[in-house]
């Protein structure tokens, strides 16, 4: 009750306050005239009295400030008044507050953007209730497995699953989900959108709730389900149906088979992996149907889901683990592929299975992009360091023009600790603002950086709200930059004695080393971190350099790949090879087209086969063969990609079905199975898991090519013909060389196909392109780190520049004598230069070991040099020393033009 | 003048002017007074420390304020003692004895 009086009294001392220094007036007057009243009584004349009583009263004044501290609303005053003081302050100096809070705002945000990204794909658990209970099931260390791996989580193959779902006990609810595309138009050109297989339970356990309709359950998913009911997102809902509730029940159509929409997702639920939405839920049963051959669920050596459960109540992971490792050798044993070869039975069979927290869900993006960011943020973090070490210099300045100001006031009584306050109240007006810029800033920094990161065909979404975590990560950064900033200055300004500073006048002399030592340490430390993030930022940019020119063994621009898929037509196997190769021949008639090809692997497209390699005609194959690269693909691949064929001869249309089996294989092929010499002639057999094929003999030998990624090694790659594969595709994939323009060939492409049937599925993209994004990750460090690198260097020598105008001018007198005792200018120059190139020689040593020690976390981003790389560290050593030396060479010319009369005349 | 008051140990201003508003509501000067007469004349209150003390006080919830017409025709702002102040009063007054009783119990045996 007394507090809540007290807090109440003090509002309205806050709020009335006119009110309440009125009361204070006449309740003190009222006291003066009863006392002088009193004192008149006592025989005193009127003058007297009144007189006498002020003079026991001590002064009105000093009275009010004393009841007014016996408030807790005056300490909020007074910290209100030095805000207000310094904000008048810094209205005074535009210049100086704009640079102060742009250069913060920029750091803060930058930090900002990164950490909440961070924050979003790293920290925070998924969308669900009680997410510490999810958790994933997967195979522990699945070393040599064999099969048909697809989707980005292929963890275990839809059997497994089945005997998971059966035996498991330490979870309440298990699903089992995929990631993939879906091609949602009706016909024509083909439309992709995000989609998830899901079994019965994914749903139910994980406890969402859907805003439409129902959600798929357990009985939408039985095994030979077929086009039975989808589940769609709400943003789907709102992007493709305007949000309207007429949606229910209508069709959708799922690579060509129409599915009725059944109900809609809510909001803020994007699925179980981080980075990445879902726009429609397909039942795992209706895979079957919408794959058609290639089915997945059907064969036990396709890898393409992965199991997620939520434990029981009293069950730990590590429990559940125990049970499943537990029931492992029976599970893998009953779902043990028939396809197996003993090699890859072997090792199916000493498979056990664990259980992982999954409480922020899965995400590539985390495992690709942690250390990155995390890199980049510590990047970001010395940017502001920078920045901070700067504005500490300036405030050193104003400190020090403010010295006299300073000792006045603590001569007539301030205490120091009042005075650090109130420069600490201007220190934290600047972090404030900068601190609330940098948030808005880092919003849009972080939707960009999002948005740089989306390709195409992969595109990404990030949840990027702003929670207590990067308001907490936004505040910390401001407090400390504002102590780092604002409280040495503040404790040297005051750390002055009154009397021997209004002494001083301009005279003297040269400044006390000891004051200057500070700014000199700031200054070293500027060019040592600018030094790192410099070297940072050429080493990320050599490393993209590196990849971009590589030579990987094929043309990269002016290639389009189309997609025709037939399924629909339903051709039988010899039909399909047919039909392929006749509309590559009418591809290769458009106008402006030079070559044209049929292709199974897009080289970098991130696909791949592997097989073994069994040398040799005849012979019982032994059971672990060495593995090689594959690849399919028709006569004029070579040509089409410029890849240079060495030795032999390329495929024709005499390389089909009935004829003898034929290979081109690469260099890389030529130096592990041929031992270097000409492979041409050679034959071996090819083993795909169980199964092994009839000789093939080798016609042609090509240049190394990039495989997988540009990143990798050259590896054996082994072409087959297309015509010669007995289960051939229900699509082409056509790689088109031509001159002319991409929007051209595109339509040619389309109505070429048209012509043919209208009734299939084209897509598009350009191998360049795709190229390119493979190099994201790589771009987005150079780019990144490149800015940090520039805006650290630019702060660095700003903090030079001032550091040695201001050791010039300080010395301004001692100049001027020099000069009139006869010092030549070149001498005065040399003066200064020593000075700068002594902080800049200190700095470049520190900033190499520091370097050098940070170059380790990014020693696995880079590619083709180390991060100890020499010639990187001289360009940096070099630049930063040019700009360094160019900057300090202006005071100094300055201080060597200046005219010593004047100089010392004005003493 | 000297501030006799001064020399009082901090918090037994506060426990007299309490004391003093124990009979009746008082305002400023007449609180001062009466200090003083009951005093004769040992404790002068000084307005520096007795303002500041009421401020003090009201803000614990141990005084009350309130604006009333002086005898003089003026306006002046009367003081009274809460509950909470008659409470503070009495365990104040408790420790004051058992201290003051425990010095002259020194004070005695040093004699």
């Amino acid at each position: 009750m007394a507090l809540v009086k007290n807090l109440l009294a003090g509002l309205r001392g806050l709020l009335r306050k006119e009110r309440v220094e009125r009361e204070m007036d006449e309740e003190l007057g009222e006291f003066l005239a009863a006392a002088t009243k009193e004192k008149m009584r006592g025989g005193m004349s009127r003058e007297e009295a009144a007189r006498a009583a002020r003079i026991e009263m001590g002064g009105v004044e000093a009275v009010k400030e004393k009841m007014r501290a016996a408030s807790w609303e005056s300490r909020i005053e007074a910290v209100w008044s030095d805000l207000r003081f310094g904000a008048r302050l810094l209205r005074l100096n535009p210049v100086f507050a704009g640079a102060a809070i742009l250069s913060l705002a920029l750091g803060i945000g930058a930090n900002t953007a990164i950490f909440q990204l961070l924050d979003a794909v790293r920290l925070r658990t998924l969308p669900v209730k009680n997410a510490q209970e999810i958790a994933r099931v997967a195979i522990d260390h699945r070393d040599g497995a064999s099969g048909n791996f697809s989707t980005r989580y292929p963890d275990l193959t839809y059997a497994i699953w089945e005997q998971i779902r059966a035996q498991q006990q330490g979870f309440s609810g298990a699903f089992a989900w995929g990631p993939n595309q879906f091609n949602v138009a009706p016909g024509g050109e083909v439309h992709n959108v995000q989609g998830l297989w899901v079994s019965g339970e994914f749903f139910s356990t994980l406890g969402v709730e859907p805003v439409l309709g129902r959600l798929l359950s357990a009985g939408d998913d039985q095994p030979g389900c077929g086009a039975s009911g989808v589940v769609i997102s709400y943003s789907l809902w709102q992007r493709e149906y305007g949000g309207e509730r007429s949606v229910l029940g209508r069709t959708l159509t799922v690579n060509r088979h129409p599915f009725a929409i059944i109900g809609v997702a809510p909001a803020d639920f994007y699925g179980v992996e981080v980075g990445r939405y879902f726009d429609v839920a397909v039942p795992i049963c209706a895979e079957p149907m919408i794959s058609g051959e290639y089915s997945q669920l059907k064969s036990r050596s396709g890898w393409w889901l992965s199991v997620m459960g939520r434990l029981k109540p009293g069950w730990s992971v590590e429990r559940a683990a125990a049970q499943l490792r537990a029931i492992s050798p029976g599970l893998f044993e009953a779902t043990l592929p028939p396809e197996f070869n003993a090699g890859n039975a072997k090792h199916f069979l000493q498979y056990k299975l664990g259980a992982f927290p999954a409480d922020s869900g899965l995400s590539d993006l985390r495992k690709d992009y942690e250390k990155p960011l995390w890199l980049l943020l510590a990047l970001a973090g010395l940017v502001l360091l920078i920045a901070s070490a700067n504005l500490a210099n300036l405030m050193l300045a104003r400190a020090s023009a403010r010295e006299k100001e300073m000792a006045m006031r603590m001569a007539v009584g301030a205490s120091r600790g009042r005075l650090i306050r109130q420069l600490l109240a201007e220190s934290l007006l600047l972090a404030g603002i900068g601190a609330a810029l940098g948030a808005l800033l880092a919003r849009n920094l972080s939707h960009v950086l999002v948005a740089s990161l989306s390709t195409q065909h992969d595109p990404l979404f990030v949840e990027l709200g702003t929670d207590w975590r990067v308001l907490g990560f936004t505040t910390t950064l401001a407090v400390l930059t504002c102590i780092l900033f604002g409280l040495a200055p503040a404790l040297r300004a005051t750390n002055v004695a009154p009397g021997l500073a209004l002494k001083e006048s301009g005279r003297g002399t040269t400044e006390g080393r000891s004051r200057f030592a500070l700014r000199r340490i700031l200054v070293v430390s500027q060019i040592a971190l600018s030094f790192t993030l410099l070297v940072g930022a050429l080493l990320f940019s050599r490393s993209l350099n590196n990849l971009a020119g590589l030579d990987a063994g094929f043309r990269q621009s002016g290639i389009l790949v189309t997609d025709i898929d037939f399924t629909t037509l339903n051709l039988a196997n010899e039909g399909r090879v047919a039909f392929s190769n006749d509309l590559l021949r009418r591809v290769r008639a458009i106008p402006g087209m030079d070559a044209a090809a049929i292709a199974e692997i897009v080289p970098l497209s991130g696909n791949g086969i592997n097989h073994d390699i069994l040398l040799g005609e005849s012979g019982e194959p032994e059971a672990d063969a060495p593995v090689a690269t594959f690849n399919r693909v028709s006569p004029g691949f070579f040509e089409t990609l410029q890849t240079r064929l060495l030795s032999g001869r390329d495929f024709d249309e005499h390389d089909a079905a009935k004829a003898p089996n034929v290979a081109i294989v690469n260099e890389t092929f030529a130096k592990k199975f041929a031992k270097g010499a000409n492979p041409v002639g050679m034959k071996f057999r090819v083993r795909s898991l169980g199964t092994v094929s009839t000789p093939c003999e080798v016609v042609g030998l090509v240049k190394d090519t990039k495989y997988g990624e540009l990143r990798e090694d050259f590896q054996p790659i082994v072409y087959t013909a297309i015509a010669q594969f007995d289960h051939a595709d229900t699509d082409a994939q056509i790689l088109m060389r031509s001159n002319a323009p991409l929007l051209k060939v595109m339509a040619a492409v389309k109505s070429t196909a048209n012509e043919v049937n209208p009734n299939m599925d084209i897509s598009f993209f350009t191998f360049h392109k795709m190229i390119e994004d493979g190099l994201l990750r790589d771009r987005l460090m150079a780019r990144l780190s490149g800015f940090f690198g520039l805006l650290a260097v630019l702060l660095a020598v700003i903090g030079l520049y001032g550091v040695i105008s201001y050791m010039v001018a300080r010395r301004r007198n001692e100049i001027a004598i020099r000069v009139a005792l006869g010092a030549g200018r070149e001498s005065i120059v040399k003066l200064v230069m020593r000075e700068a190139g002594a902080l800049l020689v200190v700095g470049l040593v520190i900033g190499t070991v520091l370097a050098l020690a940070g170059g380790k976390a990014a020693a696995s981003m880079l590619f083709g040099l180390k991060p100890w790389d020499v010639a990187t560290f001289a360009m940096a050593l070099v630049l930063l020393a040019l700009v360094a030396v160019a900057a300090s060479l202006l005071p100094a010319a300055r201080a060597a033009r200046s005219d010593p009369m004047e100089a010392l005349r004005q003493e | 003048m000297a501030d006799k008051a001064s020399g009082l140990v901090q918090g037994t201003l506060d426990m007299l002017i309490l004391k003093t508003l124990e009979l009746q509501p008082m305002h400023g000067y007449g609180i001062a007074m009466r200090i003083e007469q009951i005093s004769k004349g040992v404790f002068q209150v000084n307005p520096g420390s007795l303002f500041p003390a009421f401020r003090r006080l009201e803000r614990a919830g141990w005084l009350a304020s309130e604006w009333r017409g002086t005898e003089n025709n003026r306006r002046a702002k009367y003081y009274a003692l809460t509950g909470l102040g008659r409470k503070q009063l009495k365990g104040e007054t408790r420790e004051w004895a058992r201290q003051a009783a425990a010095i002259a119990r020194i004070l005695e045996a040093e004699s």
